[in-house]
């Protein structure tokens, strides 16, 4: 068990890397503490993987540094590094039986017999093949052969940190959650650092207790998923997190308040006078259908998915979602919408601004 | 559904019948008919029933001519196999050297048959060959062409320099397909090189190998061309094989009945063998696949 710390770390696939589109990771400086559970979320392509394998080993990085424990592991080898690392697609030794896929990395590494005996029906009761053991791996179902898989990442108990890469996309459904809940639990009971690769928001905000997000080779976010939630800090990270996600709203903003179309918003800080493309955020959750107060809106459609109803509207051109809860009765007469100032985010250029700098950059009360 | 019932579809296979009838079993059936007949020429035939296998299965020549086809067709097989698995390991897996090397390992089986013998009789021979020539200036005695070891040695390595390839192409191909998640894996789970190649390449490349094998064979006990360029069945009789000595009774000694009846034995014999291989590849396959 380790601390894992990535300094200045970018990676291209390139020979020659020149500009900054060249890179499939930007540069990363951070910190995964030790004995933590983190979700790294983001699209397909963004760079998760990538990064997940130069933490591994199994690529190295274009330039900057891998630190276990502060100690630079950058040149190690990926045995050296003792990490397990669990694929998004099944990896099993088709000739071997269950069990001694289970055994392989320990007798790899030339544990007592005792021992991996012992681990191997510790591993396959929580995976819950342990009636399975003496069967072949080759005939198994990808559900099944995916818990081989995910049972050979955790079998050893004395790695770094354990690695997963999106592991429960060829799972069954009903099967992901048991599957995750265990691994919640195997985390608590043995706390290797653990990081798991996912783009399933669902899937990152129940098992992690600190999501980073990656977007476009980029890490844009860590945080726990309630900041990711409330705070976003890159517009991505809004429209990611969240179903549906963060509604944008191209304003202009100067100090307290914001203007669309010469109607005018009350902000709860000072955002000084930000320059370049500036967006309104606010979550579905905190738009309200008014009969007076707020911005004309224009009702498109309403979806009814139980213990919310999902309004889709317009304002000034722009589309937006409005979750109402499950008693709030929507009347024909409500025209205009209401956002919650406190829950209000302005993004400048994509990013969040700081309110609270920007506050006592200015000085001004809040 | 009700099912129409209609015999006259049947008329649709009917010109695959006639093709079928034309290109093999007419022609089949005319060495079926002269291996129970005798003849004296002039298109005057005997019935003799059996007798023709009968006499066959008891001749030594025909025997003799089966051991050593089995002989040759195991030792390129154990050969060629291996060395074809391990010249794919060996091969570049990306960029422009793996097209070089592709293209390389093809030429061997682009060179017609007789012109493979050709080059080895050349080659081998002792007064203006490379090789044999070589050899003899080292003070090796090596003669193809009276030595029965020597001739031996070179229709293997012959076969072994024209289809090594083939394997190794096969093999290469079944590499290819591993996913790379199977490697990082094994990296992960410190696996060492020969537990990646007996646990991963080779079950992956199981399928291929098969295949490998079954061409190999067929093709190995049918061998005719390049010995024949090359030693023409001898010295005496160390390199005629079973194919070599049914040409030779078939047009040498114009023996047409118990050509006839040699025929039908070796293709039974290769059918059998084929089917026998087939059959096991295909249970094998059943029984692992079984949850």
């Amino acid at each position: 068990m380790a601390s894992l710390t990535l300094k200045n770390l970018a990676h291209s696939y390139h020979p020659n890397p020149g500009e900054d589109t060249d890179f499939a990771l930007k540069e990363v400086n951070h910190t995964w503490e030790d004995g933590r559970a983190y979700a790294l979320l983001g699209p397909s392509g963004c760079g998760k993987t990538t990064l997940l394998n130069i933490i591994s080993g199994l690529l190295t990085p274009t330039s900057g540094h891998v630190l276990f424990d502060n100690k630079d592991v950058t040149a190690s080898s990926t045995a050296e590094r003792n990490i397990a690392q669990v694929f998004q697609f099944p990896v099993v030794y088709d000739t071997m039986t269950v069990g001694q896929n289970l055994a392989f990395p320990l007798r790899n590494r030339g544990m007592e017999v005792d021992y991996i005996s012992q681990r191997v029906q510790r591993i396959a009761q929580m995976i819950g093949l342990e009636g399975d053991l003496h069967k072949k791996a080759r005939g198994l179902t990808s559900d099944l052969k995916q818990k081989i898989s995910l049972g050979r990442g955790m079998v050893r108990d004395d790695v770094n940190a354990i690695l997963f890469d999106e592991p429960l996309t060829v799972i069954d459904p009903h099967l992901k959650w048991e599957l995750r809940t265990q691994l919640k639990s195997l985390h608590r009971e043995f706390g290797h650092t653990m990081i798991y690769v996912t783009h399933d928001q669902t899937e990152a905000l129940t098992f992690a207790e600190k999501v980073v997000v990656m977007y476009d080779g980029r890490v844009v976010q860590i945080g726990t998923p309630k900041e990711l939630f409330e705070t976003p800090a890159h517009v991505f990270v809004g429209y990611f997190i969240g179903s549906p996600g963060m509604n944008f709203i191209p304003v202009s903003v100067a100090g307290r308040k914001a203007n669309i179309n010469g109607e005018t918003i009350n902000l709860n800080h000072d955002y000084g006078d930000p320059q370049g493309d500036v967006l309104l955020g606010i979550r579905p959750e905190f738009v309200r259908l008014t009969k007076g107060d707020g911005l004309p809106v224009q009702i498109n459609h309403i979806q009814d998915v139980g213990r919310h109803k999902f309004v889709n509207a317009t304002v000034f051109d722009v589309e937006i979602n409005i979750a109402a809860g499950e008693g709030f009765e929507i009347e024909s007469d409500m025209t205009r919408v209401e956002f919650d100032p406190s829950n209000i985010s302005i993004f400048c250029d994509d990013w969040r601004i700081n309110a609270e700098a920007v506050d006592q950059g200015t000085g001004a009360m809040t | 559904m009700q099912k129409t019932v209609n015999q006259r579809a049947w008329f649709l296979v009917l010109p695959v019948l006639i093709l079928v009838a034309f290109s093999s079993v007419i022609p089949m059936m005319t060495v079926v008919n002269y291996s129970f007949q005798d003849s004296f020429g002039e298109n005057i035939f005997f019935w003799v029933g059996l007798e023709w296998y009968k006499e066959l299965l008891q001749s030594e020549r025909l025997w003799d001519a089966f051991g050593r086809q089995l002989l040759f067709s195991f030792i390129i097989l154990m050969i060629e196999i291996p060395l074809g698995i391990l010249v794919a390991l060996s091969m570049p897996k990306k960029g422009f050297s793996a097209s070089i090397c592709l293209v390389l390992m093809s030429l061997p089986l682009l060179i017609p048959y007789n012109v493979v013998g050709t080059i080895w009789q050349v080659f081998g021979r002792a007064d203006i060959g490379l090789l044999g020539r070589l050899l003899s200036d080292l003070g090796i005695s090596y003669n193809y062409s009276q030595n029965a070891f020597d001739a031996w040695v070179t229709v293997i390595v012959m076969d072994v320099w024209h289809w090594t390839s083939l394997v190794a192409l096969l093999a290469y191909a079944g590499l290819r397909s591993i996913p790379r998640a199977y490697y990082q894996a094994a990296m992960i789970d410190q696996a060492s090189r020969w537990s990646v190649f007996r646990f991963i390449e080779l079950p992956k490349m199981r399928g291929v190998l098969m295949i490998a094998i079954l061409l190999r064979f067929m093709d190995s006990f049918m061998i005719y061309t390049e010995p024949f360029v090359l030693t023409g069945g001898g010295p005496g009789n160390a390199t005629t094989f079973l194919s070599i000595d049914l040409v030779k009774m078939a047009l040498g000694q114009f023996d047409l009945g118990p050509a006839a009846a040699f025929s039908l034995m070796y293709f039974l014999v290769i059918l059998l063998i084929s089917y026998v291989f087939y059959t096991v590849m295909i249970t094998v396959d059943k029984d692992e696949a079984k949850p």
